[in-house]
């Protein structure tokens, strides 16, 4: 009942407010990309990482933002991971990795009518906290998760 | 020259699930080789999906992807013989596009 009711008000939500946005002109095809180019992926602290995906305060942590990954990988190099963002308006999901070199290992701009999820698979170093970052309206929400790492990414 | 990616799109009650497994390094740039020797990073840095001629995701990624990297979403619409296609850029300018049928 209560994941029904959050699905229709995604989509309620979504659309609208993005068409609003493209109708204001903020945000069309490409633009996200354009403006952000590649400098959040030099980030090597959580913090500069959000900081230069322009989430300027701390963003605030939300059960509705699904992320799954294992407890336990034995092998860093291949870590499925999914992200689910239940938050209407959701246009981008990013996915950090605490202790990778560099930390922000992919940003997912959603188009319209492209669902807010996502399944990939992460090369993770060493036993650390995963991110998902979700941008929703402009404001930003994330979920953490810890994985232990028996075989490092790097190795 | 890049491997074909493997794509595989299908529509079920008007949302097409796009899945792709695209064939290539996605080194790091942090690992060595078997005599200590640091591998240079060779990583797609953006792709983009589409849906005939309208993109329906777009990412950007880093070495934190494992190689041979998964993708897996899913967007309404969609019909059956529809074209989608996947292209990918890396960070040495290497550039791949192939497409599949909504099946």
């Amino acid at each position: 009942m209560d994941l029904q009711r959050r699905d229709t008000l995604k989509a309620g939500g979504s659309l609208a407010v993005f068409g609003m946005l493209m109708a204001a002109g903020l945000i069309g095809p490409g633009t996200t990309l354009a403006a952000q180019g590649r400098e959040a992926f030099e980030a090597k602290t959580i913090a500069d990482a959000l900081a230069r995906l322009g989430a300027g305060r701390r963003p605030a942590a939300s059960a509705d933002v699904w992320l799954n990954v294992p407890d336990l990988a034995d092998n860093g190099a291949v870590v499925t991971a999914q992200v689910i963002s239940h938050i209407p308006g959701t246009e981008q999901i990013a996915i950090l990795i605490e202790k990778n070199p560099y930390m922000l290992a992919a940003v997912f701009d959603f188009s319209e009518g492209t669902l807010p999820e996502i399944d990939t698979r992460l090369r993770i170093a060493e036993s650390c906290d995963v991110y998902a970052v979700v941008k929703a309206n402009g404001a930003f929400y994330y979920a953490r998760k810890g994985v232990r790492v028996t075989l490092g990414g790097c190795a | 020259m890049a491997e074909p990616m493997r794509i595989r799109a299908a529509v079920k009650e008007g949302v097409t699930e796009f899945r792709m497994l695209v064939a290539h390094p996605m080194e790091s740039g942090f690992r060595k080789d078997a005599s200590g020797m640091a591998i240079p990073a060779h990583h797609i840095t953006e792709l983009t999906a589409k849906h005939q001629d309208k993109v329906v995701l777009s990412a950007r990624m880093s070495g934190g992807i494992s190689s041979n990297p998964y993708l897996s979403f899913k967007f309404k619409g969609g019909a059956k013989g529809d074209t989608v296609s996947v292209t990918w850029v890396d960070n040495k300018g290497e550039t791949r596009t192939d497409q599949a049928s909504i099946g």
